[in-house]
């Protein structure tokens, strides 16, 4: 093993690979701060240029980089203007935004480059060391589990409703699931809900879903309510302005250690991926906070926002594991790299390892070098990224309303699509100033098709629900999601009777 | 305009130099100024990969001065369609890939149109389709699934990365048929993705994996799976280990082809020039490159024999998902 680890890093360790990393990271990152283009679609636009470098290492190292860069990014902009362009960066503008929103762009920014770094290099160790063993663990997963994990993710719903708000935010999950049946279903060739419009029949577009919920209200409130958006002042954005404090640090600490852990082993699994690793960090910090620590969360907590940004990172690095060892892309994004090592006659697989050392060396070395040149790369770049705020809001807003129009055009070609958004993005507002969360709509939405078509396939293969108790893993994680549905209000409930106690001692 | 033209006449000129027969071929260079690709899909899928690969081709060999490229995605498919019919006039230069979906979904009425509305120019690419066991499968030939499926039709679950009656669907249920046993026992579990669907497979969870076989190629090389069946009449020579089931005594063949389109009301001699310059592109060092880097079959069906190849294959599938209950 460490012969293969020198192997890699004489691969990599030379000018021109150096170059090409840093080039990789930067184009990935400033592409992958549109909205509209996520890692997927940036790594298909470079795979002809990475292709044309000749040498698979040298390509490999290439996309690992713009892949890295890219995924950093895209928590940019949802930091930023709250606009998630990825599935996976959703979770991270519950907390990045509003921390921009206070003044602290800087440290939103900081905050995930650290986390998503170290995410991402616990990752890496973790491919390195288990990938053959873990990958048999992610074979034990069949639909039943998947549907599982699904209902886990959406239980996580209740982690972001406010005290009070449980209702609300059930009905907004519906209402989620509902849009997701719009349009054909991986299930029927039937479209459903489209009311005869072909613009609906491949559905709503998680893009254009994503601008209508976030960002789109949220420049429509800059614009009624003058006092919303701090400015950071000169003064404020100054370096010691973006240092992490060493309490910060020592909260974000122990959240991103057990969230590599846990992304990494999510993203591992060919169904779920970085979103629902994002979710569940998210979901699985704030459980295990203090109740104090809770109320923080969805307000500017340093742990909400590290959690995801750590656990979608190990995620990413997690779905290299079925990628390498069966040659099984979990992701659409690793669906694409298998499309290019394929291209490059490198076959992913068990056989990798034995028969092309320096290729499989080469990918892993490569993810250690991006995630340290993108660290490296991008703290000195925070502070001028953090001054986009600066700009006053008179040029800001057109801007975010471009870039929220731009992104959901730009993946389509489809002029009907702005349309769909402003409507949603109106609907969103009206939502907004109504106090429902959409959160939970957005996250009915992107694990709305999940669950129905791993509960369908299950169904299926098992002629009816038996498999809710013969498949001992499902059962499993269906009482750990009542846990995580339950847990919150048995809380509140035994503290009120403390209280109660209390206070008819005092009586 | 000037650069170009010097451009195309020092082709031409380099061309009469060296194979002296070029007086026919500069015509034919000149035929074709641009193309726009209509691609009814976005970015990044399989018909804007085969739409942006030939005209990548096209392009970089002289064949073609220039092409453009627009996605159009909506309605699967349904809304180029409609608006290459609506914006014939405005469209001559236009040409739309498609694939086996367009058969499946005019069948499905996903959308009204369906081919014979449009100008039939050619079929360029295809891929076989394949059946797929884990290398710890007890089945080793096609008649060993027979068998144990009549036995117990829902012993044999098959898997596939797309909906219930779509290609992945159709061919297990058309290799069933032909074995004799009913079509509507086959059990067809759909996966959002065939890489889901493949770790389905590995996982135990369904016995069969119905896919391409340029992808099953890439899955048999990792060293997992088995081709047990593929849909070519001959064995590939890419992969020759890969029996098909002609010879295994079931007669079915399936290709997944993907081709052009043009707009409605094209005059005979353009949907030649399309078919001249196409038929040019197989012989260029460049389309090969593209052809390699993306594993795809050079299968040319060009116009009337394309028309004859889709009404077969309308009659084919239309038979198959009329018995499957489709429609």
């Amino acid at each position: 093993m460490l012969e293969g680890m020198l192997a890699g890093l004489t691969t990599i360790l030379s000018l021109k690979m150096i170059m090409i990393v840093i080039g990789g990271c930067l184009i990935g990152t400033f592409i992958g701060m549109l909205p509209g283009l996520g890692p997927m679609s940036i790594i298909a636009i470079m795979i002809p240029v990475a292709i044309t470098l000749g040498d698979p290492s040298a390509a490999l190292i290439l996309l690992a980089g713009v892949y890295y860069g890219a995924i950093f990014g895209g928590s940019t902009s949802s930091i930023l203007i709250n606009a998630p362009g990825v599935a996976g960066t959703v979770a991270t503008s519950f907390d990045g935004y509003p921390m921009a929103r206070d003044g602290k762009a800087g440290k939103a920014l900081t905050i995930a480059a650290i986390a998503s770094f170290t995410g991402g290099t616990i990752g890496a160790v973790l491919l390195m060391g288990f990938a053959p063993a873990l990958v048999q663990v992610a074979l034990l997963f069949h639909s039943a589990e998947y549907f599982a994990l699904m209902v886990l993710g959406l239980s996580a719903i209740a982690a972001f409703a406010g005290r009070g708000q449980v209702s609300k935010a059930l009905m907004m999950t519906c209402l989620g699931l509902m849009l997701a049946t719009v349009g054909e279903s991986s299930l029927f060739q039937m479209p459903r809900f489209t009311m005869g419009l072909m613009d609906l029949q491949s559905g709503i577009g998680f893009i254009t879903l994503a601008m209508a919920m976030f960002a789109l209200p949220e420049a429509i409130l800059l614009i009624l309510d003058k006092t919303r958006s701090k400015t950071p002042d000169q003064q404020q954005n100054e370096i010691s302005q973006l240092r992490i404090t060493k309490d910060e640090a020592k909260t974000m600490a122990p959240v991103v250690g057990r969230q590599s852990i846990q992304g990494f082993l999510i993203g591992v699994l060919p169904g779920a991926g970085a979103t629902i690793a994002s979710f569940l960090g998210y979901a699985v910090e704030r459980n295990i906070s203090s109740p104090k620590e809770q109320e923080e969360f969805g307000k500017g907590s340093v742990k909400g926002l590290a959690a995801p940004e750590t656990a979608n990172n190990a995620a990413c690095t997690g779905s290299f594991v079925p990628l390498l060892t069966l040659g099984i892309p979990g992701s659409g994004t690793t669906a694409i790299l298998l499309g290019a090592l394929v291209a490059l006659n490198v076959t992913p697989g068990p056989r990798l390892m034995t028969d092309q050392p320096e290729i499989f060396w080469g990918v892993i070395m490569s993810m250690y070098i991006g995630n340290v040149v993108l660290l490296i790369l991008n703290l000195p770049l925070i502070p001028y990224i953090a001054k986009l705020l600066t700009v006053p809001r008179n040029y800001l807003i057109p801007f975010i309303l471009f870039f929220t129009l731009m992104g959901v055009y730009i993946g389509q070609n489809n002029a009907t699509e702005l349309l769909i958004l402003v409507g949603l993005g109106v609907m969103a507002t009206v939502f907004r100033i109504g106090g429902y969360p959409l959160a939970p709509l957005l996250i009915g939405f992107i694990l709305g098709p999940m669950l129905e078509n791993n509960f369908a396939r299950s169904i299926q293969l098992y002629d009816g629900i038996s498999f809710l108790w013969e498949r001992p893993m499902t059962g499993v994680l269906l009482i750990l999601s009542l846990l995580l549905v339950c847990l919150p209000s048995v809380r509140g409930l035994l503290q009120r009777r403390r209280q109660t106690k209390a206070e008819t001692k005092t009586v | 305009m000037f650069k170009l033209d010097f451009r195309a006449v020092a082709i031409a000129t380099a061309a009469t130099l060296s194979l002296g027969l070029a007086t026919q071929t500069l015509a034919d260079d000149h035929a074709i100024e641009s193309i726009h690709f209509l691609i009814p899909g976005g970015a990044g899928g399989g018909w804007d990969g085969t739409a942006r690969g030939t005209g990548e081709a096209l392009t970089e060999s002289g064949l073609v001065g220039k092409a453009s490229f627009e996605n159009m995605s909506g309605g699967g498919g349904g809304k180029a369609i409609g608006y290459l019919i609506e914006n014939a006039e405005s469209n001559k230069d236009t040409l739309m890939v498609n694939s086996t979906p367009i058969v499946i979904r005019s069948l499905t009425k996903v959308f009204p149109q369906n081919f014979r509305d449009l100008t039939m120019v050619a079929g360029t690419i295809g891929d076989y389709a394949a059946l797929v066991v884990a290398n710890d499968s007890p089945y080793q030939d096609f008649s060993d699934l027979v068998d144990a499926f009549a036995d117990d039709p829902r012993s044999v679950t098959v898997g596939g990365g797309s909906t219930p009656g779509s290609m992945d669907h159709l061919v297990p249920a058309m290799a069933f048929e032909a074995a004799g046993q009913e079509p509507t026992a086959v059990r067809y579990v759909p996966y959002d993705a065939g890489g889901q669907a493949m770790a389905a497979l590995l996982a135990g969870e369904i016995q069969i994996l119905s896919t391409g076989f340029s992808e099953a190629i890439g899955l048999a090389d990792a060293g997992e799976v088995r081709i047990i069946a593929v849909t070519s009449p001959e064995r590939v020579p890419a992969y020759e280990s890969a029996p098909t089931l002609v010879e295994q005594g079931y007669d079915v063949t399936f290709v997944n082809w993907r081709g052009f389109f043009g707009a409605p009301g094209m005059s005979e001699e353009k949907r030649q020039q399309y078919i001249d310059v196409l038929e040019a592109m197989y012989d260029t060092p460049e389309w090969e490159t593209v052809r390699a880097r993306n594993g795809w079959v050079n299968i040319f069906n060009p116009g009337d024999e394309f028309t004859a190849y889709l009404t077969e294959q309308e009659q084919i599938i239309g038979d198959l998902m009329r018995k499957l209950g489709f429609l």
